[in-house]
């Protein structure tokens, strides 16, 4: 099982409380201080996203993060169980949807901005965004 | 940590000063200061980013909305950063093409393009 996991109600006040745990987690596993911010920023970002996938479609099921401690690398998982999610495919054209699509994209645009090894999967059952950083400081990337 | 806000006026312009942290929790609060504003004719604004923690994509969404509010008036939006986390985000995103950034309030206020 993962290292921690997380279960939260879809809702925004919980983000931070996931942003903080992640962090704490990460900075134990070894993720270097100089990225932690980009962890923090990563897993809201993520978070975020599945909050309001969640809130849009009226999914009460929480919002799941596992904070992943592996041998010289830590991984995030944030999962929603909001249907449809599949990147680039619109369902309906109307104009809250494009707004909700444009705040989904600008999420995951910092995000694939922040972390150079994420993973984005969606389908039938809801989404996954898979974050992974070294914790070996000799393969840590410039900064 | 939650979002603080305060307003003074400086000349023509209204410098906002944020402190905590603006995400998807805190950010409808920055979002309805900004609307006011505009609202209440405050056209130039200089938004003190200073004592911020954490920035997130829900919280350049606000500043964006803001800038598109005051720009409908021919107004300003300018902000004050000098924190490399949350200038990076900036960067990221490419939104330093869209918002003028200062060093100090001092010298938001005194800009003019």
């Amino acid at each position: 099982m993962a290292t921690v996991e997380l279960r939260f109600s879809a809702l925004p006040e919980h983000v931070r409380t996931a942003r903080l745990v992640a962090a704490a987690v990460a900075r134990r596993a070894g993720v270097d201080e100089a990225v932690l911010d980009e962890v923090r920023l990563a897993v809201g970002e993520a978070c975020t996203r599945a909050v309001g996938l969640h809130q849009h479609v009226g999914i009460t099921a929480p919002v799941k993060v596992a904070l992943i401690e592996e041998e010289k690398q830590f991984s995030i998982e944030v999962g929603d169980e909001a249907p449809h999610a599949v990147p680039g495919v619109k369902t309906s054209g109307d104009a809250a949807d494009e707004l909700e699509a444009e705040e989904d994209e600008m999420g995951l645009a910092v995000i694939s901005g922040l972390v150079d090894d994420v993973e984005v999967t969606a389908g039938e059952s809801g989404g996954l965004i898979r974050m992974t950083w070294p914790t070996a400081p000799a393969v840590l990337p410039p900064v | 940590m939650d979002l603080s806000l305060s307003t003074r006026t400086v000349g023509d312009r209204t410098v906002v000063e944020v402190g905590g942290e603006i995400d998807v929790y805190t950010a409808p609060k920055l979002r309805e200061q900004l609307v006011e504003l505009v609202n209440d004719g405050s056209f130039h604004l200089v938004v003190d980013m200073e004592g911020v923690d954490f920035l997130d994509s829900t919280g350049l969404g606000v500043l964006v909305g803001g800038l598109k509010r005051v720009r409908a008036h021919e107004g300003s939006l300018r902000l004050v950063c000098n924190q490399e986390r949350i200038l990076k985000i900036f960067r990221i995103t490419g939104l330093t093409k869209v918002f003028p950034i200062h060093t100090s309030v001092e010298e938001a206020v005194a800009a003019t393009d």
